[in-house]
């Protein structure tokens, strides 16, 4: 099977963020593979080690999103490659997604594309579903467990997490699938994997390399626009000591505020 | 001169802080305080290459360099000791004293499986009469056509009861005329007839470690398994020595940097006198000292592993290393634990179990004494090396 898995470099989610001038900044905190993406990598990775062929990261980025990049070939990706060009700036999920389906349609003959459930940075969930709509492939969203893999007659069978409950989903092949954290255990790189990604060339795709239009991406293309941009303001902490002549009469009184504050 | 980590080595102290932070993190308080090593430890660090991990591909390991090693053990340090002496026996002491010394006959017997982590090795050196003056051991061997009978007992022995192979050191000729000429190293495999062995308990730290002992009565191992040649044994020894002490200064420095992130965490919490502690210029010294410590521990024990790399001798550097990163990481959980206060004497915040298992390292693989005496016999002209039979390999890149 030929897998694509789409990965997003962010702040760590131990970063700081904070708001400075209409900016969003998470000063010299790491950047690291979006960590609901690693799930995506892991599950790519397992399907490719079950059913065999190859396994391509992709991300849409800067030139430090290589790293990434590397990150997801030490796990064990045979191929990575990175989407730049100086048009993206200003992408909204919508242009994201243009681009990734560019780079997808470029990538030959792939059977499915794996993604995060979201980014843990923008957070909109969105972008698995508009590069789908973007192939005319079926998304498989929020995906707990792979069924089964039917190669030969080119579907799959997954199961998907709903608030209700898990659903039972068949669809043809290729598809779109976003993963959930409970569909596995993400894998630590390998020693062998860091050696072979620091030595592998990760070529960078521009838009005219992909066919895709730059102002269709970018500020230009963007449908959505982020009208103003702030920190939510620090919440207020009140101490109140609960007081009483014995701890009879403390305890009825931490109970009457509970109720009061419908904590209990 | 290039201070900068390039972005392999980058890749691999994040993968050892992950996987150290993910997977032993939440077992190793609960085993320091049953003084039993989790069950896990050791298949876990095999199955991440920890066990292989500076050791060329040829011979079963990962094919990273030295430097990776310092690094790893760094991690490993800043999560519990326990974890960076498994390193320190499995790969400097054992592991990279077969690569300098073995046959390739042995490399492929012993080293391969262990660079693979499918076997564990020990060393034994000190005995119960018998540790800084590594020359007075009593354990002796005495060939028999092709084979050797081994005597003796080693103490103090980390993986004692967890070792598959033991790099054990034991007098060959009694009579010769400077005692460090009569020692042999054997590698011997513990399922042989005659080996008993046991874990010591009640140590005040190291704790989630084993540490055990080791007796052999009339053990027979094939003259196959004697590690270079009669007589080489001390050299071998001080070999091992130069490998492992460079685990233990890197694993020092992990510590420290845990004993800083506790304290700027603490200092910035807890407030007294109407501020928060750490704006009190007395507590500021103890993390500017901290700070100060782990840079100057980092850069002593990068230094060597470049040594290491380029294969150069550093018995001299990986010392003066060992001996300061040690130290320092002591007097760092010592201060730790006085930031929290009467917080830091309970074992449940961490700084109590950084000062346990810090007070160790001044005095394994050389006490701080005999770092002392190396350190005035090089600056007095007293000491210098030679260069030996077999020297450490440097690092090859794709081998
Ligand atoms: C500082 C900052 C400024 C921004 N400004 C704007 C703005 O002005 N207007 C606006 O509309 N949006 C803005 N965004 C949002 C940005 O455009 C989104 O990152 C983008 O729309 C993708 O959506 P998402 O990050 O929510 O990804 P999600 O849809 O939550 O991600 C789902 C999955 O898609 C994949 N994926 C997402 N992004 C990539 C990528 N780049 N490469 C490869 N795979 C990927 C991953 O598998 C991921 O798990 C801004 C974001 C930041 C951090
Ligand atoms: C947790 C732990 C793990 C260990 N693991 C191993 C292991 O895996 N394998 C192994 O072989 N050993 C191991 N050891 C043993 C360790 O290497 C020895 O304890 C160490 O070498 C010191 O020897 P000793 O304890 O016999 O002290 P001694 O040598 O008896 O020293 C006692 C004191 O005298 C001082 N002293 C000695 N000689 C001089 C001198 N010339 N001048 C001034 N002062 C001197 C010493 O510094 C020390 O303070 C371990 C020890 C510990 C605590």
């Amino acid at each position: 099977m030929n897998i694509v898995v789409c990965i997003k470099q962010t702040p760590d989610s131990a970063a700081k963020i904070a708001v400075d001038g209409g900016q969003v900044t998470w000063g010299d905190a790491p950047l690291v593979v979006n960590p609901w993406d690693e799930f995506a990598v892991e599950e790519a990775l397992r399907t490719k080690e079950k059913h065999g062929g190859k396994v391509t990261a992709v991300c849409m980025g800067v030139e430090t999103a290589r790293e990434a990049l590397k990150t997801a070939l030490a796990m064990g990706c045979d191929e990575a490659i990175l989407v730049s060009d100086p048009a993206l700036k200003g992408c909204d999920s919508l242009g994201t997604a243009r681009v990734l389906a560019g780079a997808i349609r470029k990538a030959g003959e792939v059977d499915a594309v794996f993604f995060g459930r979201q980014a843990i940075d923008s957070d909109t969930g969105l972008t698995a579903g508009q590069v789908a709509r973007l192939l005319g492939w079926p998304a498989l969203t929020y995906v707990a467990a792979i069924a089964e893999w039917k190669p030969a007659e080119k579907a799959v069978s997954v199961q998907r997490m709903t608030d209700e409950g898990r659903q039972v989903v068949e669809s043809s092949l290729p598809a779109v699938i976003s993963v959930v954290k409970e569909i596995n255990e993400p894998r630590y790189p390998s020693f062998m994997g860091i050696r072979k990604a620091s030595k592998t060339t990760i070529p960078v795709w521009s838009l005219a390399d992909i066919g895709v239009a730059a102002d269709q991406v970018g500020e230009k293309g963007a449908r959505v626009g982020w009208a103003e941009m702030y920190a939510p303001p620090a919440r207020k902490v009140v101490c109140e000591m609960i007081k009483g002549e014995t701890p009879e009469e403390t305890a009825a009184a931490l109970v009457d505020r509970l109720i009061a504050e419908k904590v209990i | 001169m290039d201070f900068a980590l390039s972005p392999e080595h980058e890749m691999v102290r994040r993968t050892v802080r992950e996987f150290a932070q993910g997977e032993l993190a939440p077992l190793i308080k609960e085993a320091d305080r049953k003084q039993q090593p989790p069950e896990a430890m050791l298949p876990r660090m095999a199955g991440q290459g920890l066990l292989g991990i500076c050791l060329p591909a040829r011979y079963g390991g990962q094919g990273l360099d030295y430097l990776a090693l310092g690094l790893a053990c760094e991690e490993l340090e800043a999560v519990d000791t326990s974890l960076r002496v498994v390193m320190s026996v499995h790969v400097g002491l054992n592991s990279l004293g077969l690569l300098q010394w073995a046959s390739d006959a042995q490399k492929q017997a012993f080293l391969v499986p262990q660079a693979r982590g499918e076997r564990i090795a020990a060393f034994g050196l000190t005995e119960p009469g018998a540790g800084s003056d590594a020359a007075a051991i009593l354990s002796s061997a005495r060939r028999e056509g092709e084979e050797y009978i081994l005597n003796g007992e080693k103490i103090w022995m980390s993986l004692a009861t967890r070792a598959h192979h033991v790099l054990w050191f034991a007098r060959t000729d009694p009579r010769a005329a400077d005692p460090h000429d009569g020692l042999s190293a054997f590698l011997v495999e513990t399922d042989r007839p005659g080996v008993t062995r046991g874990d010591l308990h009640g140590k005040l730290g190291v704790r989630a470690g084993s540490t055990g002992w080791v007796h052999l009565e009339e053990v027979r191992v094939p003259a196959a398994n004697r590690i270079g040649q009669e007589g080489e044994g001390f050299a071998i020894a001080m070999s091992c020595l130069d490998n492992g002490r460079y685990t233990v200064a890197a694993g020092a420095a992990g510590l420290i940097r845990a004993a800083l992130e506790l304290s700027v965490k603490y200092a910035l919490q807890r407030r007294t006198f109407g501020k928060e502690i750490a704006r009190h210029q007395l507590i500021q010294e103890k993390i500017a000292r901290m700070a100060q410590q782990y840079e100057i521990a980092r850069l002593l024990y990068l230094r060597a592993g470049w040594m290491k790399n380029q294969g150069l001798r550093n018995t001299r550097e990986t010392s003066l290393a060992k001996w300061t990163a040690t130290e320092a990481a002591f007097e760092a959980a010592h201060q730790a634990l006085q930031i929290h206060g009467a917080y830091g004497y309970s074992d449940e915040f961490e700084a109590e179990r950084l000062l346990r298992n810090a007070r160790g390292a001044t005095i394994y693989e050389g006490t701080s004494e005999i770092h002392t005496l190396l350190q005035a016999g090089y600056a007095l002209g007293y000491r210098g090396d030679r260069p030996l039979r077999c020297e450490l390999p440097a690092h090859q890149p794709g081998m």
